[in-house]
């Protein structure tokens, strides 16, 4: 059992949704993406997904290119981050999910990408632009190393697809609850529900849905229906807007214990 | 489909002009994604989109060229799928793009083949066509794919020299890597970042190459050089003086590079050159590098 099932078992136990953050991390820098995995973790954040910056993430809206282009100024690297969560890890209880485009996974090679995450204490990795059909040796590559392989999935996704992914993913399934880039929005796509029923129909597998959930409210909606909720843009906005104040840390904080609040108050319909 | 709106990406101005023309006569909505540097350059063709009903929206992000225009119409493909159809413009992208638009582009390589075998009663010795994403040279190589004995050249952007941030030609900088859907030869640093590039054609200013390209390469099939901005130019003029053509800075790319490949063939030689466009949209950029001499 990997981390991350241990948590999201122990969730199910409680019969409460998780909280899973984004951080991009590298922004404003990779001493301070410690600090604030570290704040994440002790407001009980269940998983904690740590974004790669990229050069081109064509997955993401303005706010989190915005938040890549200030770590890669910064000088983060995959290989920076990868160093930074080994140094950290003993720190955090919380599972580590790396969030990466293909190519900066690729120019390490799956292979070694696997032994040098695995090394540095992380659980599980999603690449986000590596289709299920392509991903065979790096999901071998991962599964020889003990890391969990997550996949995507969206309301376009066919209901074979899901099967495949249902098959071959482990840890969860990152369900995304509406069409388009990541993005804080106002209100929960009214999709979501019925997309998370339809994964449901294929999977045991936990599903954690994503993109455009941002507040408490929000995530006390999706945790009605899903194992988690994934909070991305709204935490790294915030982590933008108070980047030059000495309050940075203990703001990340307090609003990822709003979040993980509305989990409490959220019973899954699943339990 | 039922899809009554087009997004297409565009570097010189050629697809998103096209795009723009296809989209008046079928009544779609068209907009187009444009780097901001490209649209400075390429001012004409952004006019005459504008004129043919198409929103062009600049992209300030990255290098502001051809990449960023891509990252910035998959943004609203991905966003808008269900209504919307993208129209890639180069032989790039996830499958099945990059054979979808070989197979439309076909149609010069078998009207060229049928062309010179009837004018000349031969093929060429050489095929020689410019290489951004690489459709024009797809589609004229594929005319001629099964005739082993004609080389197949392509033409990448060398830019001011082959030095990091400074060029585009892929075979000569770069290495494989996964960029917008597509493996292949692309330019990165060592930790798998897209590398910024240059060319002095906006068309050929790209860091990747189409799939089949490096596949063809690969296979031994087609070859690859580049030339220069220098280069480049003089092609342009060369072709000005000599034909009374004014091609594009990028096909001037193909023409600087035949006539080595001509020198080479000696005189009973038939080098091809696909002249992918043309330059009247680049007389302000000539205009610049002329007064500078």
């Amino acid at each position: 059992m990997s981390r991350i099932d241990e948590r999201f078992a122990m969730l199910r136990r409680d019969g409460r949704p998780g909280l899973v953050t984004y951080t991009t991390a590298g922004d404003p820098d990779l001493a301070r993406s410690a600090e604030i995995l570290r704040a994440l973790d002790r407001a009980g954040a269940d998983v904690l997904e740590v974004g790669v910056p990229f050069s081109d993430p064509l997955a993401d809206g303005p706010v989190i290119q915005r938040a890549t282009e200030r770590a890669l100024a910064a000088g983060a690297s995959l290989r920076g981050v990868l160093k930074m969560i080994r140094e950290t890890r003993n720190a955090i209880a919380a599972p580590v999910v790396l969030f990466s485009y293909a190519n900066p996974i690729c120019r390490l090679g799956f292979k070694g990408f696997a032994t040098a995450a695995a090394d540095a204490g992380v659980d599980g990795v999603l690449a986000l632009d590596l289709p299920i059909e392509e991903a065979d040796e790096f999901r071998s590559a991962l599964e020889d190393a003990g890391l969990d392989t997550i996949f995507l999935l969206s309301p376009t996704t066919t209901d074979a697809r899901i099967q495949k992914a249902a098959q071959l993913g482990r840890g969860f399934l990152y369900g995304i609850s509406r069409l388009g880039v990541t993005g804080a929005r106002d209100q929960v796509a009214s999709g979501a529900e019925e997309m998370v029923a339809r994964i449901r129909r294929h999977t045991t597998l936990p599903i954690a849905l994503g993109f455009g959930i941002s507040t408490p409210a929000h995530v006390a909606e999706v945790g009605g229906y899903a194992d988690a909720a994934v909070v991305g843009s709204a935490l790294v906005a915030l982590i933008a807007e108070a980047s030059g104040s000495p309050q940075l840390i203990e703001r990340v904080e307090a609003y990822a214990r709003g979040l993980k609040g509305a989990c409490a108050t959220a019973r899954t319909s699943r339990s | 489909m039922g899809k009554r709106r087009i997004v297409a990406e565009t570097g010189a101005g050629q697809h998103g002009v096209a795009t723009a023309t296809a989209c008046a006569l079928l009544g779609l909505e068209c907009h187009v994604y444009m780097g901001t540097d490209d649209m400075a350059r390429q001012a004409l063709n952004v006019v005459r989109m504008r004129l043919l009903g198409a929103e062009v929206i600049g992209v300030d992000a990255g290098s502001r060229t051809l990449k960023d225009a891509i990252n910035e119409a998959m943004r609203d493909w991905v966003t808008n799928v269900r209504d919307t159809y993208y129209l890639l413009g180069s032989v790039l992208g996830p499958h099945p793009y990059p054979l979808m638009v070989r197979e439309f582009q076909s149609v010069i390589g078998r009207e060229a083949r049928a062309q010179i075998l009837e004018m000349i009663g031969r093929l060429p010795d050489a095929v020689v066509a410019c290489v951004g994403g690489g459709s024009n040279a797809m589609g004229i190589f594929d005319g001629f794919i099964d005739d082993a004995e004609v080389r197949l050249i392509g033409v990448e952007a060398g830019g001011e020299a082959i030095v990091r941030g400074r060029h585009a030609a892929r075979f000569a900088g770069g290495s494989t890597g996964v960029l917008q859907g597509t493996r292949t030869y692309v330019l990165q640093d060592d930790n798998g970042n897209i590398e910024l590039t240059h060319s002095v054609s906006a068309g050929l200013d790209y860091a990747a190459i189409g799939p089949e390209h490096a596949w063809l390469r690969a296979r031994g099939r087609a070859e690859y050089a580049y030339a220069t901005d220098e280069q480049a130019i003089d092609g342009f003029q060369t072709l000005a003086r000599l034909e009374g053509i004014l091609p594009a800075l990028e096909s001037a790319h193909a023409v600087a590079h035949a006539r080595l490949v001509a020198r080479e063939l000696g005189r009973d030689g038939v080098v091809l050159v696909n002249l992918s466009g043309r330059g009247d949209k680049d007389v302000h950029t000539m205009e610049k590098y002329v007064a500078h001499r």
